[in-house]
């Protein structure tokens, strides 16, 4: 029988499964919801705490999925059901049309030039906009267009002069695509569904949405990127900012209003926008506000310090509130080192937002019976870090808690030979 | 009994604390006055007894607790110490003023019991005792409205416009006392417990089914402190909304003013209401309402609360009420809107030489109703 294994999620932990089973034989499905596999990485401008580029390491591997013949990737793919089924599982994926035959689409781009619909570009964060008919991002893997049905006039109105149709030299735009139910067999499973961001506005004292110049973190790394709204300037509703103040824990580590744990990469992720901002702008000056900073991984305290040493002050103490004096933005935080509130004022505040279990989550869970923990993280047993708990049923990345890239790579690989291991048993 | 009781757990909270400044950087009091929240929460930690007369300067806006991100309600903690100073009798006379009145004529302010219901008796139309109904619904005033003769028109006015749409209410006259909220929280758990057990025994007495407070901070307390026994509780804000919403009032006339909605602490950040005052608002023809930057669950607390009403703190200094009424000036208000008699007497004081008015939401519906 043939052995083939659903990996779910196409971000790092996923893509990096997949490749790790393809390269021993093995046949993977890789369904991914979004219209390319890279996940949250490939939004990343650089990596922690070596400043690597994030999609240097990356757009290879994604691009070695899409021609590894072991691999069927599936975009705009979820999981309907899934069955056990003899030693194995029986699922059922709904894979959504692009409207755009992949075959005949060269990537010219005429497409969404023509496109008169435009709507906010949720590869960054909103900040800009795309047209309806689009590729998410230069990089992305299918490298092919596609429609956005919600926003095509004519798929969600029926009104439209449809100027894609003559635009596209190749004829590849096909309004006639359907939903498809595709029904696999497969003998293991890997969950893969990553993370969500807590949503900084829910902490009404911060001003996120309200005030001008209140920004996340995950806004200000495509702010940051070259493949980014601003081409890579520090550019913040159409102004250059000087003073920054980022402000840590947001949504994590509180029990009250966001959750208890502590998401493990915002220290180091705000350390490295710390660094990036001056090394754009070397006479910005830079807050950063903590109740403890995390450097706990290879390098990262080392880097902690340099950025330290570019003058970037860390403020032990995080804000009670953000309001406004002026046009400025107003910091109200306790310096807790010296005893002394401070109202320091500053063009842009950058709040580093925890992380959360992707939503989807709880609906996989629910089908294949995982135990998950009181956030939606899958349990796992520390010394099996990548056993589900349920036969056949792995996970990887972020889906069993909050990991930086490092360690999701190890896990995702330790996964994949674990899968390997369980699938060639007794063979 | 309570709801959110100040004893259980308080003391794992208080270790539970990891000195993140949440609480400082929330505090309206911070900074200008000696008091550190966070640095009682620490004393607390190591058991020293706090001999700190600072705790006073704590208006109980309730920031710092709302936010705390390890749950460890710096302000109840505060209350404790609190606690401890009036068991030891260090306290300044005001403050045992305040407590000996409350303990003997039912009010912080010491003003006759037997006067309690005078602001009914002096209204144009008849206000009926709570006995001689026979929907039981009850119209609580706070202490200061029904002495203080500027507040005093806030339960008139309220009476005057529920009488107007046909709801049937009564008041406890008499035997209506202080609802407490201000007593726990300078530190008199014992006076509490008797104020509430007292209007909790006349609640049942007279089978009352339904409280309209008047004052943010008896809603509060009637919400949140009086337990299970207490009937359900309205902000007088919600029942009007309701009454303009659905018709039953109508409000012809303008009201050609711009107004500025100041949140009382007990009735937004710390209960949640912020848009039933500000719909009244907008009802109203010709009113323009403006917002301060600084609104909603960042409201500034106008240092009334936390029982601030019946004592004076060692220090001056610039008071929020004033940076309230600068701020109102620079929008261009005319009138500062609020909905908690303290809010009104505070921002009051300060306003009135800057020439802009301050009204409770019922005064100026009052006005425009047809």
């Amino acid at each position: 029988m043939e052995r083939n294994v659903l990996v779910i999620g196409g971000g790092i932990a996923g893509i990096t499964c997949s490749l790790e089973l393809a390269a021993n034989g093995v046949k993977v499905t890789l369904i991914e919801q979004g219209p390319s596999i890279g996940g949250r990485m490939i939004q990343l401008d650089k990596t922690f705490p070596t400043l690597d580029c994030s999609s240097c390491i990356l757009t290879p591997k994604m691009a070695e999925v899409s021609t590894n013949r072991s691999i069927e990737l599936l975009t705009l793919s979820t999981v309907m059901e899934i069955e056990r089924k003899g030693d194995g599982f029986s699922a059922t994926i709904l894979s959504n049309p692009r409207y755009v035959d992949m075959e005949k689409c060269s990537t010219c781009g005429a497409c969404a030039s023509a496109c008169v619909m435009k709507v906010p570009d949720e590869f960054n964060f909103n900040l800009g906009k795309r047209s309806a008919i689009y590729i998410p991002f230069p990089q992305a893997v299918p490298q092919k267009y596609l429609v956005d049905r919600n926003a095509c006039l004519f798929l969600s109105r029926g009104k439209c002069k449809k100027s894609c149709l003559d635009a596209c030299e190749h004829k590849a735009i096909n309004f006639e695509e359907k939903d498809r139910l595709i029904k696999r067999d497969f003998s293991a499973i890997v969950i893969a569904t990553g993370f969500d961001l807590f949503d900084a506005a829910s902490l009404g004292e911060y001003g996120m949405r309200k005030r001008r110049g209140v920004i996340t973190s995950a806004e200000l790394e495509r702010i940051l990127s070259p493949t980014g709204p601003t081409n890579g300037e520090i550019l913040i509703e159409g102004k250059k900012p000087e003073r920054f103040f980022f402000v840590q824990c947001v949504g994590s580590r509180d029990s009250q209003r966001g959750v208890k744990y502590c998401s493990r990469i915002c220290c180091m992720y705000t350390a490295k926008h710390a660094y990036m901002i001056k090394e754009k702008l070397k006479d910005a000056s830079i807050y950063v506000s903590y109740i403890d900073v995390r450097a706990y991984g290879k390098g990262y305290e080392e880097f902690f310090r340099s950025v330290q040493e570019l003058g970037v002050l860390y403020i032990k103490g995080i804000p009670g509130e953000i309001v406004e004096r002026g046009r400025s933005l107003l910091v109200r935080v306790e310096d807790m080192l010296s005893g002394e509130l401070r109202e320091i004022e500053v063009d842009v505040v950058v709040l580093a937002t925890g992380i959360l279990p992707s939503r989807d989550i709880f609906r996989i869970g629910k089908m294949l019976g995982l135990d998950l923990d009181e956030y939606g993280f899958v349990k796992v047993d520390p010394t099996y870090p990548s056993l589900a708990g349920k036969e056949g049923v792995f996970v990887c990345g972020t889906a069993s808690g909050p990991k930086d890239i490092p360690d999701t790579v190890a896990q995702s690989t330790e996964a994949a030979a674990s899968v390997f291991e369980y699938i060639c048993r007794g063979k | 009994m309570m709801k959110k009781g100040i004893d259980e757990d308080w003391t794992k909270r208080v270790f539970a604390c990891i000195q993140c400044g949440k609480c400082t950087g929330s505090c309206p009091e911070s900074a200008k006055t000696p008091l550190n929240i966070r640095m009682v929460v620490r004393r607390k930690q190591f058991g020293s007894v706090s001999a700190s007369q600072h705790v006073w300067y704590c208006t109980s806006c309730g920031a710092c607790t709302i936010r705390c991100p390890r749950d460890v309600k710096p302000s109840e903690v505060l209350i404790h110490i609190r606690s401890d100073l009036v068991e030891s009798g260090r306290i300044s006379t005001s403050i045992q003023r305040a407590l000996e009145n409350s303990l003997i004529q039912k009010n912080p302010w010491g003003k006759a019991r037997s006067k309690r219901s005078e602001w009914a008796l002096k209204a144009d139309f008849q206000i009926k005792n709570i006995g001689d109904l026979r929907e039981k619904r009850l119209l609580f005033t706070c202490c200061v409205e029904a002495y203080d003769p500027r507040c005093n028109v806030i339960p008139r006015n309220v009476s005057k416009i529920l009488t107007y749409a046909g709801i049937e209410f009564g008041i406890l006259m008499e035997e209506e006392i202080c609802c407490g909220n201000e007593i726990r929280r300078l530190g008199e758990k014992g006076l509490f417990e008797e104020l509430r057990d007292e209007n909790i025994s006349n609640f049942k007495k007279y089978g009352i089914e339904e409280i309209i407070a008047l004052s943010p901070h008896c809603y509060n307390a009637i919400k949140n402190e009086y337990g299970e026994e207490a009937p359900g509780v309205v902000h007088y804000t919600e029942i009007l909304w309701r009454l303009l919403k659905e018709g039953i009032i109508r409000v012809g006339r303008e009201y050609k003013k711009k107004v500025v909605y100041h949140d009382p602490c007990f009735l937004g950040k710390q209960n949640g209401i912020f848009e039933e005052p500000r719909n009244i608002l907008m009802a109203i023809a010709g009113t323009e309402l403006l917002e301060f930057t600084r609104s909603r669950e960042n409201s500034l607390c106008c240092e009334g609360g936390g029982g601030r009403m019946f004592y004076d703190v060692d220090l001056e200094y610039e008071r929020n009420a004033k940076s309230r009424v600068s701020e109102a000036q620079e929008l261009g208000a005319e009138v500062i809107g609020v909905a908690c008699p303290f809010c009104l007497v505070t921002l009051e004081e300060e306003a009135k030489e800057k020439g802009i008015e301050v009204k409770d939401i019922s005064e100026i519906i009052t006005e425009v109703l047809l």
